[in-house]
């Protein structure tokens, strides 16, 4: 929390009327949403700019002379302007939109990490990593000859740096970590990460999918060199998502994949490419997911990231005491800074049959790998049951998942 | 309460979640194949001792959730003396229980089997309960090395 934002509590009730998925009824129960960390509900200002756009100015982006083209463009640009603003990055060049979080990964692994690996050389990834962090650097690992080195974890979820120190070696050409775990909700020391690996002259990608929505991310303050995140966790439409990259970086990558708009002039023996941030755009992107997600940032950016976090932390730990007291329940991500997920197990009852029993309470939460199976094979736990929360969620939202909780241990008592 | 849960988790079904039947290696089995559900980390490994086409011992280990371990337990006591031919049949009966729209089926007729017909109205689980019917399947016909739900 920094001293010149002091912290407003915001008024609960009017966001929640934001939201009109919440106000229904489930198996004859209020829906009770804690599945945020798949993907956050829409508020109707999200929702109205997506109709908005297909009701009064549908058309294609940057090459038309027609008046709804430009309308378009304009939005579509100025949603860029406010995703550069959000994260605090240094120009529109630097932001590049994408289909989501994955595909940003993809796209460093494919153009940065091609470019840059040879055999012998190794990429650092951590313990707790998403699949969508890990694949694509196994892919890349595969067509270079690099390989992949991983920063374990210890029982409360948490990295071990000096595992983390010992494995930044001259070796190291890129360092992958997650900010905020989707599976444990550790919040991993970035700054400290980045600055380690930066001594070495290492860059670093952060996954902030799960960190966007919960926190404010500074990527000047932090001076990662790329930072990957989804619209759709952020309140914004599924599809869309963003990869910031430093510029210099950015400028030296080859492009990834080729089509329209990625190109300035195309002939049969030269084909030269446009400037950032199009360069990596090619093909027509999800307009009407890109303007939604600057409705998205604007929406929470009037609440207040600072206002959010705060909230949410007081929330968590709400939360945490309340499952401390259930007979039975294990807390797996016991991390001392930690964001609001809550992954759990339960003596006797498997992951998947408190999550049917939840529903029927109206109660939606995630039960699995939550696609980290290497952090499920660290505990030894074939899946766990995950409630995650937002800004929208409330004490009776916990309340009502504990009330749950008791009954499955009833039934299965 | 406006539901009931013991639709789904019957008595039936918590018993054999929590005290499963004929769990454990079968030693001497003539055939093991392992079925895996990886939307819910469900991995339970079927062994069977045939003579002739006689299912003379049937018996599975892993873990799972309580729809698809009880399943099992259910589905081995079920086929132990079976026919491949039965089995088959039992297979064919229950796979239509649990996914046809309307099944024209006498629940009677699945004795105990029957406490599983409430995990059709979960069109998650039903891949929880078919894991270890689809293990048979696969390791009486087989042609697998192993099956897979996803």
């Amino acid at each position: 929390m920094t001293a010149d934002t002091p912290v407003k509590p915001y008024d609960i009730g009017k966001v929640r009327e934001d939201f009109p998925v919440l106000h229904q009824e489930i198996n004859d129960h209020p829906l009770v949403y804690l599945d945020n960390g798949a993907t956050a509900q829409k508020p109707r200002q999200v929702i109205e700019v997506l109709d908005k756009y297909y009701r009064e100015y549908n058309s294609n982006i940057h090459r038309g002379v027609h008046s709804l083209s430009e309308k378009a463009t304009g939005e579509y640009e100025a949603a860029r302007n406010k995703i550069k603003n959000f994260i605090n990055a240094g120009s529109l060049q630097e932001v590049i939109l994408t289909s989501g979080t994955t595909a940003s990964i993809n796209l460093v692994a494919q153009t940065y990490g091609r470019a840059n690996l040879k055999p012998g050389d190794e990429i650092l990834i951590t313990e707790m990593e998403h699949h969508s962090n890990i694949v694509p650097w196994q892919i890349l690992c595969e067509q270079t000859g690099a390989s992949l080195k991983v920063v374990p974890i210890n029982d409360k979820g948490e990295l071990i740096m000096e595992e983390y120190q010992a494995l930044l070696s001259d070796r190291t050409r890129l360092v992958a970590v997650v900010h905020i775990s989707n599976a444990l909700g550790t919040i991993n020391p970035v700054k400290e990460i980045i600055d380690l690996a930066h001594a070495k002259e290492i860059p670093v990608l952060l996954d902030g999918a799960q960190a966007v929505p919960h926190c404010p991310v500074d990527v000047v303050a932090l001076d990662c060199d790329f930072y990957c995140f989804s619209a759709h966790k952020l309140f914004g439409p599924t599809g869309t998502g963003v990869l910031y990259g430093k510029q210099a970086l950015l400028e030296a990558m080859p492009p990834w994949q080729g089509g329209g708009d990625m190109i300035r002039t195309v002939r049969f023996n030269e084909t030269t490419y446009n400037d950032l941030p199009y360069k990596f755009e090619a093909g027509t992107p999800h307009i009407a997911g890109v303007i939604g997600t600057g409705a998205a940032i604007d929406y929470v950016t009037a609440i207040g990231m600072e206002n959010i976090a705060h909230y949410e932390a007081d929330l968590l730990a709400y939360g945490s005491e309340a499952l401390s007291h259930i007979d039975g329940l294990t807390q797996v991500g016991t991390a001392k800074n930690k964001a609001g997920i809550m992954s759990f197990v339960m003596d006797g009852i498997h992951p998947h049959d408190i999550g049917t029993i939840l529903d029927q309470h109206g109660v939606a939460i995630r039960t699995g790998h939550h696609c980290a199976m290497p952090v499920m094979e660290r505990y030894s736990i074939p899946a766990t049951a995950r409630a995650s929360l937002a800004l929208y969620n409330t004490r009776d939202d916990i309340d009502a998942l504990v009330e749950a909780l008791q009954n499955a241990r009833k039934v299965f008592a | 309460m406006s539901f009931d849960m013991k639709d789904l988790y019957q008595d039936v079904i918590v018993d054999h979640n929590r005290s499963p039947r004929n769990f454990g290696k079968l030693e001497d089995a003539d055939l093991s194949l392992e079925g895996y559900n990886p939307l819910c980390g469900d991995r339970l490994t079927l062994y069977i001792k045939l003579n002739n086409d006689i299912i003379n011992d049937i018996s599975f280990d892993g873990s799972g959730c309580a729809i698809s371990v009880a399943s099992a337990s259910l589905m081995t006591e079920a086929m132990k003396g079976k026919s491949t031919k039965e089995a088959e049949s039992v297979f064919n009966d229950f796979h239509h229980l649990l996914t046809d729209e309307e099944p024209d089926l006498d629940l009677e007729k699945f004795g105990k089997l029957a406490a599983l017909a409430g995990v059709r109205d979960y069109p998650s689980r039903i891949k929880c309960a078919s894991l270890c019917w689809h293990t048979l399947n696969g390791l009486l016909d087989g042609s697998h090395n192993s099956i897979s739900t996803e």
